[in-house]
């Protein structure tokens, strides 16, 4: 993913932005930024996703001020299609920046924010992609969060709330840093959503210690005007698991790009993820998982569902390199086109330099199976039931592969809602 | 090289661990300076005689190549290749109609024997005048293209009295022009890609086949380049057009002389299907991959491509690539005539230090059309391979379906294998799947055949064999025998 010839848009709205003097890691982003531009279709990385048209949006910083009755309004549509309502701890960013009198900090983990202007020197390549350059250039605050050693940090809500009501459109950059020390356990849902054309783009960097082990659901339904450019930075040690899931929902143009890496024997990653999609959003769930230690694991399964003119993108990459002996890796994408409109570009793909592994990677395309249909027809079940059905079913399959209970519930109750909402 | 199994020697003379083809011929050559410029192209296109139309065609190629840059993504490395330091035209000096073999040039003759031609067909080969009667008998027509001319056409009267046209494409520009002139370019355009463009401005020779309507080719049609002079580029072209109902299947084998430099290779192949046309197209390519440190080695940059463009037309692309230092190759299918049907059979072997980045693409255009990708690739020593493929469903590609399955073997643990498929679907109905795995050989089957006495690379080509069944059941019966001893040659020294 890197080595991006300069074929970009200019990002001027955004450099220009961007107050990098003195902080070396700000410098090296925009400098990047300043020569790739914002990628447009024909950079292998970026071959389905352009980034053209935002160029030309004036978006301006967010502001602090915001309307607290619309804000009020998303949390509760947070509680809604989350199922984590009063009493569940929770950290709320409202256009970027952490709000203190909505949150509801847990105890026995440690949690702060990011000082404004300050980067943590957390080791990720500033320049290593466009998402994580833009980024570094603008991050200005995010949650800093540390499950000490042997705790179980419990189920956080983690809450992004985007408002430009009648506004000029804005970006907010938050960065969040959470660390699993050595047997440490959370289980962290990740909810974005919003009203208003405004551009998110979170950057997560993670650290699962040895043993340690984090489940993290991110449930993007940011509102139909929104773009979403999310990248999450995952290293795993020794015998620690990352259990990551992507519900894609909302945005008219998002992009979800993980970098996993697994340091040390024994890791594990899973990178699941849906996207549901409609009218004519755009989604786009893009990974590299990096074997860089022998026996470790990586599990990966995508489901897009599309109807109307949306189109979904998925590029998955399992990278094992020359150490990484006795790898276990496998890989399934799936989409579902609902509509003649509707658009799959997949790309998953393997790179491997270690001969004693185990890689392999499956894809479908297609319709609901006639078959299947005529089935559940044939037993007395309305057209649109059945489809229902048959559609639940495909999304269930992916839905079920996060282990932690409470993260199933929430992501179970978001695919119900989408669905109440798609018929309706 | 299908005429080479005849008379195939049993497999001890397989046991040498070096390329087996490499020598070189030393005949007299007509060459042109080194350098590409439109005064070469104009050179090329005099020698050859070509009509107006064909210069221009060449120079509206070669002033488009001038615009374009050489492709960077494939999953390849290579110095920077220095386009004025090539010949772009040389041509074996002939006496024409030689009376007997004694009269043919001793080298050439030798050359066809140490690859092995029954002396009938060498005879042929030279161009030697044959009583009647004797040609039909052989089964297979060979054109063989020695360096960039062709030397000559054999069994050609056989196929002249079927209706099938089978001779150097720059004899068809001549005796064909109206055919040549609205097929060539119509399936590879000049501007297509770099290699392509660069091939359509200074091509020199090649095969031109066509199929009249209703025709079954009444023998497989067979190609052999050699790749003989010091540093000459070759640029072959290959049109092969089958009509209404016909059908052919051609076959496409290559040994290349044993050379320290490096040699390009850009080919253009294009096939054109009509309705309920079928095309069958087999490549065995050994060229001489370099040495086993990487040094010199042919790099072989081919843009192939078939459009089925009549109603249930079918093509079909099989291919065992051992050889070439790089190999840069997407054999294609347009599936453009409804019900129309695209296959791609591949093994790729790599050793050393070889370089392949194959695969194939499928356009699926028409209502109904039908795809199937297998490849199956190996890699030892410290080579890389990669397959690249794409399966693309049109808008209006409604019930189509593509298969894919691509694997893997890696043998010892400094080599690569990458599996790289692009799925695009545009079309509700359209149903794609896609497979691959990669493993390496399985310890449980090596100690079984161990076990019973074979030597650890009898069993390892024992498994490889296994391994690219699927592909190798694909080719003639002739290629297949070959096919599987040169997997077994090409994985030579990778184990033990």
């Amino acid at each position: 993913m890197n080595a991006i010839a300069p074929v970009g848009v200019n990002a001027a709205t955004f450099l220009d932005r961007g107050d990098v003097t003195g902080n070396a890691q700000r410098q090296k982003a925009a400098d990047f930024l300043r020569h790739v531009g914002l990628p447009r279709t024909g950079v292998e990385a970026w071959k389905y996703t352009s980034l053209r048209a935002l160029a030309d949006v004036p978006f301006t910083a967010a502001p602090q001020v915001v309307d607290d009755r619309a804000v009020d309004t998303l949390l509760a549509e947070v509680e809604t299609i989350s199922g984590l309502g009063a009493g569940a701890s929770r950290v709320v960013f409202v256009n970027g920046s952490f709000d203190a009198g909505r949150s509801r900090l847990p105890k026995g983990v440690r949690i702060s924010t990011l000082a404004a202007g300050m980067l943590p020197d957390d080791g990720i390549d500033p320049a290593g992609d466009v998402t994580t350059a833009l980024n570094t250039v603008l991050a200005r605050d995010g949650l800093d969060l540390v499950v000490p050693a042997g705790v179980d940090g419990g189920c956080l809500l983690l809450v992004s709330i985007g408002q430009t009501g009648e506004a000029e459109p804005v970006s907010f950059h938050p960065r969040h840093r959470i660390v699993v020390e050595k047997g440490g356990r959370l289980a962290l849902l990740d909810a974005s959503v919003g009203r208003g054309q405004y551009l998110h783009n979170p950057l997560y960097d993670i650290t699962v210690a040895d043993e340690g082990y984090l489940s993290h659901a991110r449930i993007q339904a940011e509102g139909r005007q929104a773009v979403h450019l999310a990248v999450s930075h995952a290293r795993v040690a020794a015998a620690g698991v990352y259990d990551s899931f992507t519900l894609t929902l909302g945005a008219s143009l998002s992009r979800h790009e993980v970098h996993a890496g697994l340091t040390q024997p024994g890791a594990s990653v899973h990178v699941n993820g849906a996207q549901l999609l409609s009218g004519h959003q755009h989604g786009d769930l893009t990974s590299v998982i990096t074997h860089a230690a022998p026996d470790c694991v990586s599990r990966q399964t995508i489901k897009n569902v599309l109807s109307d003119q949306a189109r979904g993108v998925f590029q998955g990459k399992i990278l094992v390199e020359r150490i990484a002996q006795k790898t276990d890796g496998y890989q399934m994408n799936q989409a579902l086109l609902l509509s003649d409109g509707a658009e799959i570009d997949a790309k998953p793909e393997l790179e491997i330099y270690a001969d004693d592994v185990k890689c392999s990677h499956g894809a479908t395309v297609g319709a609901l199976d006639d078959d299947q249909l005529f089935y559940l027809r044939s037993r007395g079940i309305p057209n649109a039931a059945a489809r229902s059905i048959l559609i639940r079913a495909f999304l269930h399959d992916v839905v079920d592969q996060i282990d932690d209970q409470r993260l199933k519930d929430s992501l179970n109750l978001a695919v119900e809602a989408w669905w109440t909402r798609e018929v309706a | 090289m299908p005429a080479v199994a005849e008379t195939r020697k049993t497999v001890e003379t397989l046991g040498q661990n070096t390329y087996k083809w490499g020598f070189e011929t030393d005949i007299e050559m007509d060459i042109a300076p080194k350098g590409l410029n439109e005064d070469t192209i104009r050179l090329i296109s005099s020698r050859k005689k070509e009509p107006e139309w064909l210069l221009e065609w060449r120079l509206k190629a070669y002033r488009s190549w001038l615009e374009m840059r050489e492709p960077t993504w494939a999953k390849v490395n290579h110095p920077p290749i220095d386009y004025q330091d090539v010949h772009y035209y040389a041509a074996p000096r002939r006496k024409p109609g030689p009376k007997s073999l004694d009269e043919v040039d001793p080298e050439l003759l030798r050359t066809y024997e140490k690859l092995g031609i029954p002396l009938h067909e060498q005879a042929m080969l030279a161009g030697v005048e044959v009583p009647e009667g004797q040609e039909a008998r052989a089964p297979i027509a060979v054109d063989a293209v020695f360096d960039s001319v062709s030397v000559a056409t054999t069994f050609r009267k056989t196929l002249q009295e079927a209706g099938v046209i089978f001779c150097p494409i720059s004899e068809a520009v001549q005796e064909h022009p109206e055919l040549v002139r609205r097929y060539l370019g119509s399936v590879v355009p000049v501007t297509d890609n770099f290699y392509a463009a660069l091939n359509a401005a200074v091509f020199t020779d090649g095969s031109f086949v066509f199929v009249p309507k209703g025709v079954r080719c009444p023998m497989e049609l067979s190609t052999y380049f050699r790749i003989n002079a010091r540093n000459t580029g070759q640029f072959e072209r290959t049109l092969i057009v089958v009509e209404d109902g016909a059908s052919v299947s051609y076959l496409e084998g290559c040994t290349a002389p044993m050379r320290d430099e490096n040699q390009l290779h850009a080919a253009v192949v294009e096939l054109v299907a009509m309705e309920d046309a079928s095309i069958k197209y087999s490549t065995v390519q050994n060229w001489y991959p370099g040495d086993e440190n990487g040094k010199g080695g042919i790099y072989n940059f081919v843009t192939k491509r078939g459009a089925c463009r009549g109603a249930r037309s079918k093509i079909s692309w099989t291919q065992v690539e051992t050889g070439s230092a790089i190999t840069w190759k997407y054999p294609s299918c347009i599936l453009q005539g409804e019900g129309s049907v695209g296959e791609f059979y591949s093994v790729a072997v790599t050793n050393n230090h070889q370089q392949a980045d194959t695969g194939t693409k499928m356009i699926h255009i028409g209502r109904n059309t039908r795809s199937t990708i297998i490849a199956k690739t190996i890699s030892a020593g410290q080579s890389d391979s990669t397959y690249r493929g794409l399966v693309r469903m049109m808008p209006k590609a409604s019930g189509s379906r593509n298969f894919t399955q691509c694997d893997s073997l890696l043998i010892g643990d400094r080599c690569g294998a990458h599996t790289v498929p692009y799925i695009e679907s545009r079309n509700m109905s359209a149903r794609v799947e896609h497979e691959a795995t990669t493993s390496k050989i399985s310890e449980d089957q090596l100690f079984y055949c161990r076990q019973r006495g074979l030597s650890e690379e009898d069993a390892v080509g024992l498994i490889v064999n296994g391994f690219c069944k699927d592909v190798l059941k694909e080719l003639p019966m002739e290629f297949a025998v070959e096919a599987q001893k040169l997997l077994q040659i090409s994985l030579e020294g990778s184990v033990g």
